[in-house]
Protein backbone atom coordinates (compact mmCIF):
# COMPACT_ATOMS: atom_id res chain seq x y z
CA UNK A 1 0.00 0.00 0.00
CA UNK A 2 2.76 2.10 1.20
CA UNK A 3 4.63 1.40 -1.83
CA UNK A 4 2.72 3.23 -4.38
CA UNK A 5 2.37 6.54 -2.85
CA UNK A 6 5.08 8.95 -4.48
CA UNK A 7 7.94 9.52 -2.24
CA UNK A 8 7.31 13.49 -2.19
CA UNK A 9 3.88 13.71 -1.49
CA UNK A 10 4.49 10.69 1.24
CA UNK A 11 6.88 12.80 2.66
CA UNK A 12 4.65 16.12 2.76
CA UNK A 13 2.49 13.42 5.13
CA UNK A 14 5.03 12.68 7.49
CA UNK A 15 5.87 16.09 7.65
CA UNK A 16 2.56 16.57 8.62
CA UNK A 17 2.17 14.23 10.90
CA UNK A 18 5.00 14.60 12.69
CA UNK A 19 4.36 18.67 13.03
CA UNK A 20 1.01 17.62 14.13
CA UNK A 21 1.88 15.49 17.14
CA UNK A 22 4.89 17.40 17.59
CA UNK A 23 2.85 20.77 18.59
CA UNK A 24 -0.28 18.67 19.98
CA UNK A 25 1.93 16.89 22.43
CA UNK A 26 3.46 20.12 23.43
CA UNK A 27 0.27 22.24 23.92
CA UNK A 28 -1.03 19.09 25.87
CA UNK A 29 2.51 19.47 27.77
CA UNK A 30 2.35 22.72 28.34
CA UNK A 31 -1.17 22.62 30.19
CA UNK A 32 -0.01 19.45 31.73
CA UNK A 33 2.90 21.28 33.69
CA UNK A 34 0.78 24.22 34.63
CA UNK A 35 -1.35 22.00 36.24
CA UNK A 36 0.73 19.20 37.71
CA UNK A 37 3.16 21.68 39.28
CA UNK A 38 -0.19 23.47 40.53
CA UNK A 39 -1.03 20.68 42.19
CA UNK A 40 1.86 19.36 43.81
CA UNK A 41 2.13 22.96 45.24
CA UNK A 42 -1.90 23.16 46.37
CA UNK A 43 -3.11 25.51 43.80
CA UNK A 44 -5.70 25.11 41.08
CA UNK A 45 -4.02 26.30 38.22
CA UNK A 46 -4.98 27.68 35.37
CA UNK A 47 -9.09 27.61 35.99
CA UNK A 48 -11.00 30.16 33.71
CA UNK A 49 -9.96 30.27 29.93
CA UNK A 50 -11.88 27.84 28.02
CA UNK A 51 -15.24 27.34 30.34
CA UNK A 52 -13.55 24.35 32.16
CA UNK A 53 -10.47 23.46 34.12
CA UNK A 54 -8.30 25.97 32.15
CA UNK A 55 -8.08 23.67 29.24
CA UNK A 56 -7.55 26.28 26.85
CA UNK A 57 -5.09 28.39 28.53
CA UNK A 58 -1.85 27.40 26.19
CA UNK A 59 -3.56 28.43 23.15
CA UNK A 60 -4.61 31.71 25.53
CA UNK A 61 -0.92 32.39 25.90
CA UNK A 62 0.23 31.94 21.88
CA UNK A 63 -2.30 34.38 20.75
CA UNK A 64 -1.05 36.96 23.60
CA UNK A 65 2.19 36.42 22.68
CA UNK A 66 1.68 36.42 18.78
CA UNK A 67 0.10 40.28 19.03
CA UNK A 68 3.26 41.45 21.34
CA UNK A 69 5.96 43.67 19.36
CA UNK A 70 9.18 42.12 18.37
CA UNK A 71 12.07 43.74 19.49
CA UNK A 72 15.36 43.81 18.47
CA UNK A 73 17.84 45.54 20.59
CA UNK A 74 20.34 47.83 19.09
CA UNK A 75 23.37 46.47 20.43
CA UNK A 76 22.53 43.20 19.50
CA UNK A 77 24.72 41.16 16.99
CA UNK A 78 21.06 41.10 14.58
CA UNK A 79 21.95 38.26 12.21
CA UNK A 80 22.78 35.86 15.17
CA UNK A 81 20.04 36.90 17.30
CA UNK A 82 17.06 36.91 14.52
CA UNK A 83 18.92 32.89 13.57
CA UNK A 84 18.93 31.48 16.79
CA UNK A 85 15.08 30.51 16.91
CA UNK A 86 15.07 28.84 13.63
CA UNK A 87 18.45 26.97 14.65
CA UNK A 88 16.69 25.85 18.08
CA UNK A 89 13.44 24.54 16.44
CA UNK A 90 15.10 22.84 12.79
CA UNK A 91 17.03 21.01 15.27
CA UNK A 92 14.16 19.64 17.20
CA UNK A 93 12.03 18.97 14.38
CA UNK A 94 14.70 16.78 12.75
CA UNK A 95 15.20 14.47 15.87
CA UNK A 96 11.44 13.16 15.16
CA UNK A 97 12.61 11.94 11.74
CA UNK A 98 14.10 8.69 13.36
CA UNK A 99 11.41 8.34 16.09
CA UNK A 100 9.05 4.82 14.78
CA UNK A 101 5.23 5.09 16.18
CA UNK A 102 4.47 1.86 14.47
CA UNK A 103 6.14 -1.10 13.42
CA UNK A 104 6.04 0.72 9.29
CA UNK A 105 5.19 3.82 10.74
CA UNK A 106 8.57 5.83 10.84
CA UNK A 107 9.51 8.93 8.94
CA UNK A 108 12.83 7.30 7.81
CA UNK A 109 14.61 4.41 9.18
CA UNK A 110 17.59 5.53 9.54
CA UNK A 111 20.76 3.40 9.47
CA UNK A 112 22.90 5.49 11.81
CA UNK A 113 19.44 6.14 13.99
CA UNK A 114 21.38 7.03 17.38
CA UNK A 115 24.46 8.61 15.88
CA UNK A 116 22.43 10.66 14.14
CA UNK A 117 19.50 11.47 17.09
CA UNK A 118 22.50 12.57 19.24
CA UNK A 119 24.42 15.23 16.52
CA UNK A 120 20.95 16.59 16.08
CA UNK A 121 20.06 17.13 19.50
CA UNK A 122 23.41 19.06 20.36
CA UNK A 123 21.46 21.24 17.25
CA UNK A 124 19.22 23.52 19.80
CA UNK A 125 22.29 23.95 22.44
CA UNK A 126 23.61 26.12 19.15
CA UNK A 127 20.73 27.73 19.04
CA UNK A 128 21.00 28.56 22.59
CA UNK A 129 24.29 29.61 22.51
CA UNK A 130 23.60 31.75 19.55
CA UNK A 131 21.24 33.16 21.11
CA UNK A 132 22.86 34.34 24.20
CA UNK A 133 25.81 35.40 22.62
CA UNK A 134 23.46 37.70 20.08
CA UNK A 135 21.29 39.19 22.72
CA UNK A 136 24.61 41.45 23.49
CA UNK A 137 23.29 41.51 27.27
CA UNK A 138 25.37 40.17 29.86
CA UNK A 139 22.78 37.70 31.42
CA UNK A 140 21.95 36.18 27.81
CA UNK A 141 25.91 35.74 27.58
CA UNK A 142 26.59 33.72 31.08
CA UNK A 143 23.26 31.69 30.40
CA UNK A 144 24.82 30.75 26.85
CA UNK A 145 27.91 30.03 28.42
CA UNK A 146 26.15 27.98 31.04
CA UNK A 147 24.11 25.92 28.52
CA UNK A 148 27.70 25.14 26.65
CA UNK A 149 29.19 24.01 29.80
CA UNK A 150 26.01 22.06 30.40
CA UNK A 151 26.43 20.19 27.21
CA UNK A 152 30.13 19.47 27.42
CA UNK A 153 29.67 17.87 30.70
CA UNK A 154 26.25 15.57 29.65
CA UNK A 155 26.78 14.94 25.95
CA UNK A 156 29.47 12.19 27.54
CA UNK A 157 26.74 10.21 29.63
CA UNK A 158 24.12 10.47 27.18
CA UNK A 159 26.34 9.26 24.51
CA UNK A 160 27.50 6.40 26.87
CA UNK A 161 24.59 5.22 27.94
CA UNK A 162 23.25 4.63 24.89
CA UNK A 163 26.53 2.87 23.59
CA UNK A 164 25.69 0.30 26.06
CA UNK A 165 21.90 -0.02 24.30
CA UNK A 166 23.52 -0.34 20.88
CA UNK A 167 25.89 -3.58 22.46
CA UNK A 168 22.75 -4.92 23.31
CA UNK A 169 20.77 -4.23 20.37
CA UNK A 170 23.58 -4.88 18.12
CA UNK A 171 22.22 -2.44 15.73
CA UNK A 172 21.77 1.72 15.91
CA UNK A 173 18.66 2.23 13.76
CA UNK A 174 15.92 2.55 16.57
CA UNK A 175 12.96 0.43 14.89
CA UNK A 176 15.61 -2.50 15.27
CA UNK A 177 15.91 -1.32 19.24
CA UNK A 178 12.55 -1.32 19.67
CA UNK A 179 12.36 -5.23 17.13
CA UNK A 180 15.47 -5.99 19.56
CA UNK A 181 13.11 -5.23 23.14
CA UNK A 182 10.28 -7.20 21.62
CA UNK A 183 12.59 -10.26 20.82
CA UNK A 184 11.91 -13.31 23.62
CA UNK A 185 14.77 -13.60 26.30
CA UNK A 186 13.59 -16.72 27.99
CA UNK A 187 9.76 -18.71 28.23
CA UNK A 188 8.49 -19.79 31.21
CA UNK A 189 5.47 -22.26 31.09
CA UNK A 190 5.33 -21.88 26.96
CA UNK A 191 4.75 -18.06 26.97
CA UNK A 192 7.16 -16.05 25.80
CA UNK A 193 8.53 -13.10 27.63
CA UNK A 194 10.12 -10.47 26.10
CA UNK A 195 11.45 -7.28 28.11
CA UNK A 196 12.05 -3.72 27.31
CA UNK A 197 15.83 -2.46 27.94
CA UNK A 198 14.87 -0.89 31.48
CA UNK A 199 13.98 -4.18 32.89
CA UNK A 200 16.85 -6.48 30.89
CA UNK A 201 19.62 -4.92 31.83
CA UNK A 202 19.69 -0.92 31.08
CA UNK A 203 18.15 0.18 33.82
CA UNK A 204 21.62 2.44 35.13
CA UNK A 205 21.41 3.57 31.77
CA UNK A 206 17.99 4.36 31.88
CA UNK A 207 18.57 6.43 34.69
CA UNK A 208 21.65 8.36 33.96
CA UNK A 209 19.90 8.44 30.63
CA UNK A 210 17.20 10.49 32.07
CA UNK A 211 19.26 12.72 34.56
CA UNK A 212 21.39 13.14 31.49
CA UNK A 213 18.76 14.73 29.26
CA UNK A 214 17.34 16.93 32.04
CA UNK A 215 20.81 18.54 31.82
CA UNK A 216 20.30 19.00 27.92
CA UNK A 217 17.08 20.21 28.45
CA UNK A 218 17.96 22.73 31.22
CA UNK A 219 15.38 21.33 33.39
CA UNK A 220 15.54 21.55 37.12
CA UNK A 221 17.57 21.00 39.12
CA UNK A 222 19.70 21.83 36.07
CA UNK A 223 18.31 24.92 34.67
CA UNK A 224 21.33 27.02 35.23
CA UNK A 225 20.96 28.76 31.42
CA UNK A 226 17.46 30.12 32.54
CA UNK A 227 17.75 30.86 35.99
CA UNK A 228 15.37 33.12 36.68
CA UNK A 229 16.27 34.07 40.45
CA UNK A 230 19.78 34.93 38.92
CA UNK A 231 20.38 35.61 35.04
CA UNK A 232 16.72 37.59 34.56
CA UNK A 233 15.58 35.13 32.23
CA UNK A 234 18.79 33.50 31.33
CA UNK A 235 19.58 33.11 27.30
CA UNK A 236 16.06 34.52 26.53
CA UNK A 237 16.42 37.76 28.09
CA UNK A 238 15.83 40.01 25.31
CA UNK A 239 13.70 38.20 23.26
CA UNK A 240 9.93 39.46 23.02
CA UNK A 241 6.68 38.46 21.71
CA UNK A 242 6.67 35.68 18.77
CA UNK A 243 10.23 35.18 19.18
CA UNK A 244 10.42 34.17 22.46
CA UNK A 245 7.40 32.10 22.14
CA UNK A 246 9.50 30.13 19.29
CA UNK A 247 12.24 29.70 22.30
CA UNK A 248 9.11 28.05 24.72
CA UNK A 249 7.73 26.00 22.30
CA UNK A 250 11.24 24.72 20.85
CA UNK A 251 12.13 23.92 25.00
CA UNK A 252 9.18 21.93 25.06
CA UNK A 253 9.23 20.24 22.09
CA UNK A 254 12.92 19.44 22.88
CA UNK A 255 11.08 17.32 25.85
CA UNK A 256 8.73 15.64 23.92
CA UNK A 257 11.47 14.81 21.28
CA UNK A 258 13.79 13.64 24.69
CA UNK A 259 10.92 11.62 26.13
CA UNK A 260 10.25 9.99 22.69
CA UNK A 261 13.88 8.64 22.72
CA UNK A 262 13.77 7.71 26.42
CA UNK A 263 10.76 6.00 25.60
CA UNK A 264 11.53 3.87 22.54
CA UNK A 265 15.08 3.02 23.68
CA UNK A 266 14.38 1.94 27.06
CA UNK A 267 10.81 1.80 27.86
CA UNK A 268 10.25 -0.36 24.24
CA UNK A 269 8.94 2.13 21.87
CA UNK A 270 5.62 1.88 20.16
CA UNK A 271 5.79 -1.99 21.61
CA UNK A 272 3.59 -3.57 24.00
CA UNK A 273 3.37 -7.79 24.95
CA UNK A 274 0.54 -9.71 23.48
CA UNK A 275 0.02 -7.52 20.57
CA UNK A 276 1.00 -8.49 16.70
CA UNK A 277 2.24 -6.29 14.11
CA UNK A 278 -0.71 -5.37 12.39
CA UNK A 279 -2.51 -4.93 16.09
CA UNK A 280 0.85 -2.84 16.41
CA UNK A 281 0.47 -0.54 13.38
CA UNK A 282 -3.16 0.80 14.64
CA UNK A 283 -2.21 0.85 18.55
CA UNK A 284 1.38 1.63 18.51
CA UNK A 285 1.75 5.41 18.25
CA UNK A 286 -1.06 5.32 21.24
CA UNK A 287 1.41 3.01 23.02
CA UNK A 288 4.57 4.86 22.21
CA UNK A 289 2.52 8.00 23.41
CA UNK A 290 1.40 6.91 26.61
CA UNK A 291 4.82 5.80 27.44
CA UNK A 292 6.05 9.53 26.57
CA UNK A 293 3.34 11.15 29.10
CA UNK A 294 4.54 8.77 31.28
CA UNK A 295 8.52 10.29 30.88
CA UNK A 296 7.18 13.76 30.62
CA UNK A 297 5.39 13.09 34.17
CA UNK A 298 8.52 12.32 35.37
CA UNK A 299 10.74 15.25 34.06
CA UNK A 300 7.57 17.77 35.85
CA UNK A 301 7.59 15.55 38.65
CA UNK A 302 11.58 16.42 39.43
CA UNK A 303 11.01 20.11 38.54
CA UNK A 304 8.84 20.79 41.21
CA UNK A 305 10.65 18.65 43.68
CA UNK A 306 14.22 19.51 43.44
CA UNK A 307 15.66 22.82 43.80
CA UNK A 308 18.13 23.82 41.34
CA UNK A 309 22.03 22.77 41.64
CA UNK A 310 25.60 24.69 41.72
CA UNK A 311 27.09 25.19 38.50
CA UNK A 312 30.45 23.48 40.18
CA UNK A 313 28.34 20.29 41.61
CA UNK A 314 26.60 20.40 37.87
CA UNK A 315 30.21 19.95 36.14
CA UNK A 316 30.96 17.54 39.40
CA UNK A 317 28.29 15.10 39.04
CA UNK A 318 28.72 14.33 35.82
CA UNK A 319 32.89 13.88 35.40
CA UNK A 320 32.74 12.08 38.56
CA UNK A 321 29.53 9.92 39.21
CA UNK A 322 27.65 9.47 36.03
CA UNK A 323 30.73 9.17 33.19
CA UNK A 324 32.64 6.77 35.20
CA UNK A 325 29.33 4.94 35.83
CA UNK A 326 28.63 4.64 32.52
CA UNK A 327 31.88 3.09 31.20
CA UNK A 328 31.46 0.48 33.78
CA UNK A 329 27.63 0.10 32.35
CA UNK A 330 29.47 -0.41 28.96
CA UNK A 331 31.95 -3.09 30.52
CA UNK A 332 29.00 -4.67 32.05
CA UNK A 333 26.94 -4.89 29.14
CA UNK A 334 29.49 -5.81 26.71
CA UNK A 335 31.07 -8.57 29.17
CA UNK A 336 27.38 -9.94 29.47
CA UNK A 337 26.67 -10.22 25.58
CA UNK A 338 29.95 -12.30 24.89
CA UNK A 339 29.49 -14.35 28.01
CA UNK A 340 25.69 -15.46 27.74
CA UNK B 1 16.55 5.34 -7.75
CA UNK B 2 17.52 8.70 -6.88
CA UNK B 3 15.02 9.00 -4.13
CA UNK B 4 16.08 5.64 -2.71
CA UNK B 5 19.88 7.19 -2.49
CA UNK B 6 19.50 10.32 -1.29
CA UNK B 7 15.86 9.59 0.23
CA UNK B 8 17.67 10.04 3.87
CA UNK B 9 19.70 12.85 2.96
CA UNK B 10 16.02 14.72 1.56
CA UNK B 11 14.44 13.27 4.75
CA UNK B 12 16.27 14.79 7.03
CA UNK B 13 17.09 17.89 4.86
CA UNK B 14 13.05 18.37 4.44
CA UNK B 15 12.91 18.25 8.45
CA UNK B 16 15.10 20.79 8.90
CA UNK B 17 13.68 23.28 6.65
CA UNK B 18 10.51 22.52 8.45
CA UNK B 19 11.44 23.36 11.57
CA UNK B 20 12.81 26.63 10.25
CA UNK B 21 9.54 27.25 8.11
CA UNK B 22 7.51 27.16 11.35
CA UNK B 23 9.14 30.08 12.67
CA UNK B 24 9.04 31.88 9.96
CA UNK B 25 5.39 31.26 9.47
CA UNK B 26 5.04 32.13 12.74
CA UNK B 27 6.62 35.32 12.19
CA UNK B 28 5.17 36.09 9.38
CA UNK B 29 1.43 35.95 10.93
CA UNK B 30 2.77 38.23 13.78
CA UNK B 31 3.99 40.58 11.68
CA UNK B 32 0.48 41.57 10.29
CA UNK B 33 -1.46 41.60 13.61
CA UNK B 34 1.32 42.87 16.18
CA UNK B 35 1.75 46.39 16.82
CA UNK B 36 5.74 48.11 15.66
CA UNK B 37 6.54 51.22 17.30
CA UNK B 38 10.34 51.14 18.19
CA UNK B 39 11.86 53.70 20.24
CA UNK B 40 15.50 54.04 21.57
CA UNK B 41 14.13 53.15 24.94
CA UNK B 42 12.33 50.04 23.72
CA UNK B 43 15.76 48.78 21.87
CA UNK B 44 18.13 49.01 24.48
CA UNK B 45 19.86 46.03 26.97
CA UNK B 46 17.85 44.65 29.90
CA UNK B 47 20.11 45.05 32.83
CA UNK B 48 18.15 45.75 35.92
CA UNK B 49 16.13 49.16 34.55
CA UNK B 50 18.71 51.55 34.41
CA UNK B 51 21.39 52.23 31.76
CA UNK B 52 23.45 49.11 31.09
CA UNK B 53 27.04 49.73 32.15
CA UNK B 54 29.97 48.71 29.44
CA UNK B 55 29.58 45.90 26.60
CA UNK B 56 27.37 43.72 26.38
CA UNK B 57 29.89 40.94 25.44
CA UNK B 58 32.06 42.40 28.60
CA UNK B 59 34.81 39.62 29.25
CA UNK B 60 33.50 36.58 30.92
CA UNK B 61 36.03 33.73 32.56
CA UNK B 62 35.14 30.54 30.45
CA UNK B 63 36.20 28.34 33.58
CA UNK B 64 35.26 24.91 31.91
CA UNK B 65 37.70 24.86 29.22
CA UNK B 66 39.71 21.82 30.98
CA UNK B 67 36.33 20.21 30.85
CA UNK B 68 35.82 21.06 27.02
CA UNK B 69 39.61 19.49 25.99
CA UNK B 70 38.08 15.74 28.59
CA UNK B 71 35.24 15.99 26.23
CA UNK B 72 36.74 15.99 23.23
CA UNK B 73 38.95 13.30 24.29
CA UNK B 74 35.91 11.01 25.66
CA UNK B 75 33.66 12.19 22.41
CA UNK B 76 36.60 11.06 20.19
CA UNK B 77 36.38 7.77 22.16
CA UNK B 78 32.89 7.02 21.99
CA UNK B 79 33.26 7.30 18.14
CA UNK B 80 35.48 4.15 18.23
CA UNK B 81 33.28 2.37 20.82
CA UNK B 82 30.10 2.36 18.56
CA UNK B 83 31.92 0.04 15.65
CA UNK B 84 33.19 -2.00 18.18
CA UNK B 85 29.31 -2.20 20.03
CA UNK B 86 27.98 -3.37 16.34
CA UNK B 87 30.74 -5.55 15.30
CA UNK B 88 30.82 -7.40 18.82
CA UNK B 89 27.67 -10.28 18.39
CA UNK B 90 30.03 -11.06 15.05
CA UNK B 91 33.16 -11.69 17.12
CA UNK B 92 31.68 -13.79 20.07
CA UNK B 93 30.15 -15.51 17.35
CA UNK B 94 33.25 -16.55 15.64
CA UNK B 95 34.93 -17.30 19.21
CA UNK B 96 36.74 -13.58 19.20
CA UNK B 97 34.65 -12.84 21.71
CA UNK B 98 37.26 -12.83 25.00
CA UNK B 99 40.20 -10.98 23.04
CA UNK B 100 37.96 -8.18 21.60
CA UNK B 101 36.60 -7.64 25.28
CA UNK B 102 40.07 -7.36 26.57
CA UNK B 103 41.05 -4.77 24.01
CA UNK B 104 38.21 -2.61 24.47
CA UNK B 105 38.85 -2.74 28.18
CA UNK B 106 42.19 -1.70 27.89
CA UNK B 107 41.42 1.36 25.59
CA UNK B 108 38.21 2.12 28.10
CA UNK B 109 40.71 1.73 31.21
CA UNK B 110 43.48 3.41 29.78
CA UNK B 111 40.90 6.80 29.29
CA UNK B 112 39.29 6.43 32.97
CA UNK B 113 42.81 6.01 34.46
CA UNK B 114 42.99 9.62 32.73
CA UNK B 115 39.82 10.65 33.63
CA UNK B 116 40.88 9.43 37.97
CA UNK B 117 44.39 11.16 37.22
CA UNK B 118 42.57 14.61 36.32
CA UNK B 119 40.25 14.18 39.30
CA UNK B 120 42.91 13.60 41.40
CA UNK B 121 45.23 16.12 39.99
CA UNK B 122 42.12 18.80 41.20
CA UNK B 123 41.61 20.23 37.33
CA UNK B 124 38.03 19.47 37.95
CA UNK B 125 37.74 21.29 41.12
CA UNK B 126 36.34 24.98 40.87
CA UNK B 127 37.89 27.57 42.38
Amino acid sequence: MIENVPFALLLGIKVLVVLGLMLGVSLVLIYAELKWSAHIQSRVGPWYVGGRWGWAHPLAEAVKFLQKEDLVPEEADDKVFRLAPYVMLAGTVATFVVIPIGPEWVARNLDVGIFYLLAISSLSTLGVLMAGWGSGNKYSLIGGVRAGAQLIAYELPLVLALVAVAIQAGTLSLTGIVEAQATPLFTIGGVDIALPYVLSGQIIGFVIFVIASLAELNRTPFDLPLAESELTMGYVTEYSGLRFTMFFLGEYAGMVSMAAIVSTVYLGGYWMPGLSDSALDIAGPFILLAKIFFVLFLFIWFRWTWPRIREDQLQGLAWKWLIPLTLFNIIATATLKVVL
Amino acid sequence: MLEQYFGDYITVAVFLATGGLLVGAGLLVAGLIRPNKPSKTKSEIYECGIVPVGDGWSQTHIRYYIFALLFLIFDVEAIFIFPWALQLETFAANGQGLFVLVVMFLFIGTLLEGLLYAIRKGVLKWE
